[in-house]
Formats: C-alpha cells, structure tokens, sequence
C-alpha cells in the first residue's frame, strides 16, 4: 500500500482516517521530506486539543494515571490521543516501548489513540518530534491529549513547552530524590500529584510539597496539590477537576495553542542556536572563548557575538 | 532519508499467560537496535490490529506456546480487513509442520521453531522491514 502524500495524507487525516494518522506520524518522526511538507499544510488546522503533560520518575505511576484519566475523559465523550515517550538505548539505539501496557484498560476505544515513540538520544524526556505528533493528533480532532514523558526524575522540563497544563507525578516515599525532584519540578508543575496514596509516607510527601509551595511566589496560577491512587481510581476526579479549573485560569493567556506556538518556537531556536554554536569551529570563536577566559570579555557580550557567528555560518552554507 | 530502525510489536494473542519467552525476544531485539511495542499477554485480535495501526509497526511477532498459534490465520484476515496487508506477522513457538504450512497459506511470513536463533529473527524482521518500507515509500 502507498503512503498518501501531500494534501491526500491531509484530507485523509482531517476526514477521520486512523491508518492515514498513523502513517503521517511515521514519516513526521522519521523526518521525512513528506512529513515536513504536511506539517506545514497542517498549522491552520491546530489549536482545538488541550494537551496534559505527565511527567515524574520511573515508576511513579504516570502510565496507569493516564489510563486512569482516559477512562474519565471517555466518560465525558472526549476524543483522547496519547503520546507516551520511552528511553532509546544509547548503546543500541533499539527501546522498549512499554507504557500502553498499563494502559490497556481503554486502548481498544474508538475514541482513543495511543502512539509509543522512542526518544531517540533526545534529553528532555521527549523525543525530538513529539511536539508534532501532538500536532497531528490534534489536526485529527482529538480534544485531549496526553503527552507522557520518560521517566527521568529530573530535566524534563521540555514537557513544560509543550503542554497546556503540566502534572508532575511525585510519589511517597523517594527520600532523597524527592530533594532533587522538587528544584525542577517547582519551576514547571501546574498540579502536583501524589500518586501511591495508598502506600506509607504520602501525606508527609503532601505536606512537604505544600511546605515548598508556600515559599514561592507565584503570578497567575499556584500549583496544586493532590493525592491520588491510579491503580483504584481514588483521586482521579479531584485531579481532573483542578485540570479543569487550571484550563479555565489559563484559558485567556499564554497556555492557548497561540501561547503553544510561542513557547514552541522560542524553544527550537534556543536548540537551534545551542546546536550551531556548539559545533562552530571558525578562529573567531576561538578567540572569543580566549576572551572569556581571560577574563575580557563577559559571557553576556559573548553570547551574542557567538549567535552573530551562529548566523553568519549558517548564512554562508 | 536516513534508515530508522525497525518498530516491531511482540506480543501473545490466545490463553497461553506465559510471557518469559517474548520478553527475552523484546530484549533481544532492542539490543539489536529495534523499537519494540511490548503487550502483556492475552491480547485479543482486535485489540492487536488496533495497536499495530496506531504504533505503525513493520513487524508483528507473535509468540505462541501452546496451540494459539492457530488463531493466527483469523489476525491475518482482520489485518488485511484494517488495511493492514503490508505488515508482516513472524510466529515464533511450537508449530507442528501441518500447522506451518496453514499459517504460511494464511499470510504468515515465516515461522520460527523453538531453538530458532535470536540473530536469526533478528535479521529476518530487519529483511522484512526492508521490504515493507520499499514498498511504502
Ligand atoms: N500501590 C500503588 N501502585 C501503583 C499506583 N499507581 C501505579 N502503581 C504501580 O506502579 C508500577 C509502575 O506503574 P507505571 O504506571 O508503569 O509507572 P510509570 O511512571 O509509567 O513508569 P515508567 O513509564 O516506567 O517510568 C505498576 O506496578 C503500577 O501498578 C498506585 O496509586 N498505588
Ligand atoms: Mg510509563
């Protein structure tokens, strides 16, 4: 069977076509010419979804919480599109992609699509294409989608991007790693989970993330707190109420899909900028690194010249 | 277009629970440098073709320990009902010749008796990825 092209692939996603979808987010992973053309031609159909990030350490329990809130939001008639995100091996580049399989509960739903993508040496706990698989999911009218990230228990703040609303998963009992967790998570948490409820320590963990909270100041939205058990259920209707209510504060500003293309942008040219600076080799950098080390040049000024660099490279090419 | 590595869902279909035997396979193939889609075991056929559609997966293998092997040929059929003719399905268990030849009849593309070496599926889901994504393209 061909792979449609063009507007064919299109029209056949935008008509309700799950084979097509499928194929489409092959060829956008893959980074092929074809995908590239289609997200393109797909920017004027975005915006509809809502997308939750789920984040949090291995184990948490990010998987059968989004099972959990798959089965709540079928309940209200939603349309949900997953994407979970696993390690590649960075000896093999192969992965097990494993999280559907606590999400099975829902996964043979007409309403529901689940896609598994490896994160392919891409930091951050996503892989480098995520942000457009959502964006093909969303083209395809899924009202809510759910994007979970490696579990890396710290440094996925790449989530923070792209998601409307972030949930970073915080379960009883990590002791020392929770110290870790909670410097980066603070920055990017719209609600805090404790999930492992049922198990010793959670309400000392609620209290300590409440303690944290409390120290900070925050503009428009102070993160919640919120306990929950994925395995029973128990919480999940308090969880999907502060989604709600986060959706709700934040509807009018930066989290819309206008705020997603901003952050978006503004993140792939902060990667492109690291990207080619890193790899710049011409005797001018050299000497500007000489500068700085030398104590003559202050890394603000150098920055710039270096982005200036950056430019002039990759106009010559 | 650089070559991205195979996606393969490793999965059991049918009542036989034990689950050893695919999950070596998975580890196998992902230390080969393959993306594997892993299920628990029980799968059913509905729920296989669904989950290969999404995933858009070039192979599926299907480890059978018992006698599940024989609802193969119905997957195969409700493959291709989904469009899904360009997946190729691999077998891997105790297949009696008999039953071998039902399933190569049935759209099969190859059956692998136990003893089969992992290397040897390996490169056969590589071979058929190949393929698959030639005629894709
Ligand atoms: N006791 C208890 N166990 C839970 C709860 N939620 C999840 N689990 C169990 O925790 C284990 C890990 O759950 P997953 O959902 O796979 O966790 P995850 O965060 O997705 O894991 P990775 O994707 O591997 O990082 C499973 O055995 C779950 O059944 C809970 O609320 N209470
Ligand atoms: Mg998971």
């Amino acid at each position: 069977m061909k792979a449609e092209s063009g507007a064919n692939a299109l029209a056949a996603i935008l008509g309700g076509s799950r084979r097509a979808l499928a194929r489409a987010m092959s060829a956008v992973e893959n980074e092929t010419a074809a995908g590239k053309a289609l997200l393109r031609e797909l920017q004027p159909h975005l915006g509809r979804a809502r997308v939750l990030g789920i984040t949090g350490p291995p184990g948490a329990g990010k998987s059968t919480l989004v099972n959990a809130l798959i089965g709540a939001w079928l309940a209200r008639g939603a349309r949900i599109g997953v994407v979970a995100v696993d390690p590649s091996s960075p000896f093999s580049g192969g992965a097990i992609l494993g999280d559907r399989i606590r999400m099975g509960e829902h996964q043979a739903h007409e309403r529901v699509f689940i896609r598994s993508l490896a994160s392919r040496g891409h930091g951050g706990g996503l892989s480098r294409t995520t942000a457009r698989v959502i964006d093909l999911l969303d083209a395809a009218g899924c009202d809510r989608i759910i994007v979970e990230t490696v579990g890396a228990g710290q440094s996925e703040v790449e989530v923070a991007e792209i998601a409307d609303t972030r949930v970073v998963l915080c379960p009883p009992g990590l002791g020392d790693e929770v110290q870790a967790l909670k410097a980066g998570i603070l920055e990017i948490a719209d609600i805090l989970v404790v999930n492992k409820a049922d198990l010793p320590l959670a309400e000392r963990t609620e209290r300590e993330l409440l303690g944290m909270l409390s120290l900070r100041h925050y503009d428009d939205w102070t993160p919640r707190v919120v306990r929950t058990v994925a395995t029973s259920g128990a919480g999940v209707a308090e969880l999907i109420e502060l989604i709600e209510r986060h959706a709700a504060a934040c509807a009018s500003q930066r989290r819309s899909h206008g705020g997603r293309v901003r952050r978006l942008i503004a993140a792939s040219a902060a990667d492109w900028v690291k990207r080619r600076v890193e790899s710049l080799a011409s005797a001018e950098f050299e000497q500007l690194c000489a500068l700085v080390q030398r104590g003559e040049l202050d890394y603000a000024s150098a920055d710039l010249r270096a982005v200036e660099l950056a430019l002039r490279a990759e106009k010559k090419t | 277009m650089t070559t991205q590595p195979p996606k393969v869902l490793v999965t059991k279909i049918g009542l036989d629970g034990h689950d050893r035997g695919s999950r070596v396979v998975a580890s196998f193939l992902r230390d080969a440098g393959m993306e594997v889609v892993y299920t628990p075991p029980w799968q059913d056929i509905a729920a296989v073709v669904k989950l290969a559609l999404e995933e858009d997966v070039d192979v599926i293998g299907i480890s059978s320990l018992a006698t599940d092997h024989l609802i193969v040929p119905k997957l195969m059929r409700s493959l291709y009902a989904a469009g899904l003719q360009d997946i190729a399905v691999i077998v891997g268990g105790i297949v009696p010749d008999a039953d071998e030849a039902l399933l190569l009849e049935a759209g099969v593309a190859k059956v692998f008796h136990p003893g089969s070496a992992l290397e040897e599926i390996a490169a056969e889901i590589v071979r058929l990825t190949r393929a698959r994504r030639e005629l894709n393209v």
